[in-house]
């Protein structure tokens, strides 16, 4: 008779509330693969740690959230968060499915262009946009979302001396129940900023408001807070159109909605508790039903949807440094990624999953990363098998944010690859070598 | 009171569900962990207790020492082993 596989030994106490502490045994089914291409094929071609993006799955998200609005209202434009990603590739994939861009800086607007998406079909956010980047949007035609009062008086200014009539946005914040509000960005709509910022539009006569903005915050699952805030943008435009006669061309509602991730705070996993975006359509549309204008006036709907549409179509690849016993008894895990590449675990708990099979009972584990700083936890506490040194794991759900906010620290960032149809797979980013980071350096001409 | 005393009063049950009948807590080890215990309790040593692993078990690692220790740490840990107590 055959012996029994080897297991290292381990004894586990029996906690109540194990479950809300370690978070649920997680899913044994191992990922080898991601849309057809093997986990380990890649890691061959490009390294570990790596960033992943499926393809199919960006699609998917894109179209979902689009049909989602169109069914319910008849004019809808995506303007993708350049922030939330901005490899030219992923970039590229929401182009294609039809998005405008959404930028907040010189910067994202430079890669916007690069990209090939001409100017007016960029849309312009943030409270920091300099006379020179106004200039260059304004008399190139890119949407403007105006942020304060000074920036109001700045582009009337350039469009006199450019001889101009550029159309405008204004960004409004409002407090909605259960959100924290976002003042600082934005004319504020509760205290009679925002009425304040139209008319004094308005009265200036230099620009053309065509539209209105509002981004109320981020990773919100209560659907109802975007129909407060239709509501409030809708009666917002109702008020200009019969105070000034003025008819908006769209409403912009930004971005917010809540991807697959789980919070730290949260019980239930994102999985279950991420509402589907026509959740959000039908509140949105709600709202928006408060506009009183003809029908074929209605505005169009602009939708700044970020990580919602990102983040679930990313997985970061890290393998197995070392195991440690912890004095606390709980396993440490050592990998080769940390919070410098996966910035997001400070707030979310990232799923993980092993990338081959595991044998052995779960234990209470922790992911530490290869930085020499005591803040690198990948994720505090969780169930999962014996890992072996040179085993893969994957980190789901990291698409958003982390290859934009990502840090050179220490080391070099990795090489990030997409997967399309049919399994075959390309760089999105090659990983850094030490002339990308050594090459911007100067000597002082003393040392 | 022994060091391994404390061991020989705990119930172990075949599928390796632990009582400790001091403090009532109670723990569930996997086949290896189990034989471990059975081992420390009839008072084997280190080499022992490795044999009898390789001898019931596939695939056992070279360095199976680090995970005996490592299993005694978890005991101790449990206070299920003086804080002291080392094979
Ligand atoms: C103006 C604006 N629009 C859109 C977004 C995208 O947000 P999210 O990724 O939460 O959808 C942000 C993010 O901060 C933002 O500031």
């Amino acid at each position: 008779m055959s012996k029994p596989r080897y297991e290292r030994p381990v004894l586990i106490r029996h906690e109540a509330g194990l479950m809300n502490k370690f978070g649920r045994v997680q899913a044994l089914r191992p990922l080898t693969e991601i849309d057809g291409a093997a986990v380990d094929e890649l890691v061959a071609a490009y390294g570990s740690p790596l960033f992943v993006f499926s393809e199919r799955t960006l699609v998917e998200r894109a179209r979902e959230l689009k049909e989602a609005f169109a069914r319910r209202w008849p004019r809808v434009r995506l303007a993708w968060s350049y922030k939330t990603n901005y490899l030219g590739g992923i970039c590229r994939i929401f182009h294609r499915e039809g998005a405008f861009a959404e930028v907040v800086s010189d910067f994202e607007y430079d890669k916007a262009l690069g990209l090939g998406v001409p100017p007016d079909h960029i849309h312009w956010n943030g409270p920091y946009k300099t006379d020179a980047a106004l200039t260059r949007a304004l008399a190139g035609g890119a949407i403007v979302h105006l942020d304060h009062f000074d920036e109001l008086a700045a582009a009337e200014r350039i469009a006199e001396r450019l001889d101009l009539r550029p159309s405008v946005a204004l960004r409004i914040s409002l407090s909605v129940e259960g959100v924290p509000e976002w003042s600082r960005f934005g004319f504020h709509l509760e205290s009679g900023q925002a009425r304040d910022a139209v008319a004094r539009l308005v009265a200036g006569n230099r620009l053309e408001l065509v539209g209105l903005h509002c981004h109320l915050g981020t990773f919100i699952a209560d659907v109802r807070a975007y129909g407060e805030q239709a509501r409030k943008l809708a009666r917002l435009a109702n008020e200009i159109r019969e105070r000034h006669g003025v008819r908006l061309g769209f409403i912009d509602i930004g971005g917010g909605f809540a991807s697959h991730n789980t919070l730290k705070e949260q019980y239930l996993p994102g999985t279950q508790a991420t509402p589907p975006f026509s959740r959000y359509a039908e509140a949105v549309i709600e709202g928006l039903c408060e506009l009183t204008c003809p029908a074929r006036e209605q505005p169009l709907l602009v939708l700044e949807t970020g990580r919602a549409l990102v983040d679930d179509a990313g997985t970061l690849i890290a393998t197995v440094h070392a195991n440690k016993r912890l004095p606390d008894g709980r396993r440490g895990v050592v990998l080769d990624a940390g919070v410098n590449v996966l910035f997001t675990a400070f707030w979310y708990r990232h799923d993980v999953v092993p990338c081959q099979e595991t044998h052995g009972t779960p234990e209470p584990t922790v992911l530490f990363g290869p930085l020499c700083m005591n803040i690198d936890v990948i994720r505090d506490s969780l169930l999962l098998p014996p890992l072996q040194v040179g085993d893969r794991i994957a980190l789901r759900n990291c698409g958003a944010y982390n290859v934009t906010q990502w840090m050179q620290f220490i080391t070099y960032r990795p090489a990030v690859v997409l997967v399309g149809d049919g399994g075959r797979h390309a760089l999105l980013r090659r990983c850094e070598t030490l002339d990308d980071v050594v090459g911007p350096e100067q000597t002082p001409p003393w040392l | 009171m022994g060091a391994t005393d404390k061991l020989k009063d705990l119930a172990l049950s075949e599928s390796g569900f632990v009582f400790d009948p001091y403090t009532g807590s109670t723990f569930s080890a996997n086949d290896t962990g189990r034989k471990i215990l059975d081992g420390l309790r009839r008072g084997l040593d280190r080499d022992a207790i490795a044999a009898e692993l390789r001898q019931g078990w596939d695939g056992v690692p070279d360095d199976l020492g680090r995970d005996i220790d490592d299993f005694v740490l978890l005991l101790r840990r449990q206070h299920l082993l003086p804080p002291d107590f080392s094979l």
